[in-house]
């Protein structure tokens, strides 16, 4: 197995992981955290996903 | 590395834990797409109760006044619960009933908290939302529906285990989203599956967790109201049933007395599971993020208008509350709901491309699953 197969989706899953979290221990710059979080994972599986 | 048997065994359960559960899933993401907007729909449809803005300072209408005017529009009916919304402390929502053990027939009426004035009935069982929700929650099928759509959950949670141990062998020979575009379109949707399953993985995961413990919110109320809330109103065992609560506003404002830094977020009236015959429960939350989600119960004498007892919530109703956003999405403003949105749209066609994929491949020849289970791996040689 390639060691790195499970970089991304490691990397990914913290940082869904961190914004799920974040999103909930505050407000204001916590929010923004919890989009961050979120929004990379999502914006990577549009990009893979839609491109042609 | 996984040996060809265990792939071939590790793909079984992914196939059947899915398969059960998929179309149940698929009808979750769906109903609750329109659930994570329900404020905006709402307000769209024009059901959404909307009060007037009015300085923060107006005084607040007496409560006693409150259940006057709702009681009014519906002679006949009593008090069951008076809640407010975590963020839009001018409107109390007025729920009345029959007989307070009893969910048939119940009404509510919406007051604005500082004038007093009636602002509408909102429905509570119908409408399109009223739908999306009993559709989502339990089938309308009562407890039996939300334990068989826990059950359900627990299957997904299965399937995503089992899925994410078939990611390796299924990708080992490609790069990171990469999706084998010029093949058949079988192969095609397979990288979409894998791709678009290990990206909203984590995502799925905890609102399939925190759905399944949801699922269980029924029962675990009810052994609360079983165990700790009996104890609390145990010394009044025996005593001769009320004629007539007393003033409502008097129990909230000894209760608020009590934690004067809290909100109020429901009063449950004497006689429902949530207070005693003889009680008002008054449930407070806090203000910040965190404690705004935990719900602190006080009993309030009914008669008297004397607070009887009030503990912390039990380690469950606790992680029962916390769990909640998690799976609702409400709590990072717009853009999280957008995200959840997105993530959800995302997931149906994760679930729809396994259908899929199991489809096209029961209509290929009934090769020994092995043999298929690496033909993905092989194909991207």
């Amino acid at each position: 197995m390639r060691r790195h197969l499970w970089r991304l989706p490691i990397l990914l899953g913290s940082l869904t992981a961190v914004g799920l979290l974040s999103g909930l221990l505050g407000d204001g710059a916590w929010d923004a955290v919890a989009w961050l979080g979120l929004g990379v994972p999502v914006a990577a599986g549009l990009w893979y996903g839609l491109r042609r | 590395m996984l040996s060809t048997r265990a792939v071939r065994r590790w793909q079984w359960v992914h196939t059947w834990s899915s398969l059960v559960c998929t179309v149940f899933m698929l009808l979750l993401c769906l109903t609750g797409l329109p659930l994570i907007f329900h404020h905006e729909i709402g307000h769209l449809l024009g059901t959404e109760i909307e009060a007037a803005e009015m300085p923060a300072d107006t005084p607040r209408a007496s409560l006693d006044e409150v259940m006057r005017l709702a009681l009014q529009r519906y002679p006949g009916k009593q008090g069951m619960f008076v809640s407010q919304e975590e963020d839009d402390d001018r409107v109390w929502y007025v729920t009345l009933c029959e007989r307070p053990d009893s969910n048939d027939n119940l009404k509510q009426v919406a007051v604005d908290a500082r004038s007093g004035q009636a602002l509408g009935d909102p429905p509570l069982d119908s409408g399109f939302m009223y739908v999306m929700r009993s559709l989502h929650i339990d089938l309308f099928a009562g407890l039996p529906g939300m334990l068989f759509l826990g059950a359900m959950g627990v299957l997904l949670l299965v399937a995503l285990v089992s899925g994410t141990v078939l990611y390796a062998p299924f990708m080992r020979k490609l790069r990171f989203g990469e999706v084998r575009r010029d093949r058949s379109p079988r192969v095609k949707w397979l990288d979409l599956h894998n791709l678009l399953g290990i990206v909203t993985l984590v995502w799925f995961t905890v609102v399939g967790a925190t759905g399944v413990i949801n699922a269980w919110a029924d029962l675990l109320v009810k052994y609360w109201q079983a165990t700790e809330v009996a104890q609390m109103v145990a010394p009044y065992q025996g005593q001769p049933p009320l004629q007539q609560p007393g003033s409502l506003q008097a129990a909230v404002s000894a209760a608020r007395a009590l934690a004067p830094d809290m909100k109020v977020a429901f009063v449950a009236f004497p006689g429902t599971g949530f207070s005693s015959p003889h009680h008002y429960g008054v449930f407070l939350r806090g203000t910040d993020a965190v404690s705004a989600r935990l719900l602190k119960p006080v009993l309030v004498d009914a008669a008297t208008g004397q607070v009887t007892d009030s503990r912390e919530l039990p380690w469950y109703l606790t992680a029962l509350l916390i769990s909640q956003p998690l799976h609702f999405g409400d709590y990072g403003g717009r853009p999280m709901q957008i995200l959840w949105a997105v993530l959800d749209i995302i997931t149906i066609v994760v679930l729809a491309s396994g259908l899929y994929l199991w489809v096209v491949r029961r209509r290929q020849a009934p090769a020994p699953d092995a043999k298929l289970s690496m033909q993905a791996g092989e194909a991207a040689r």
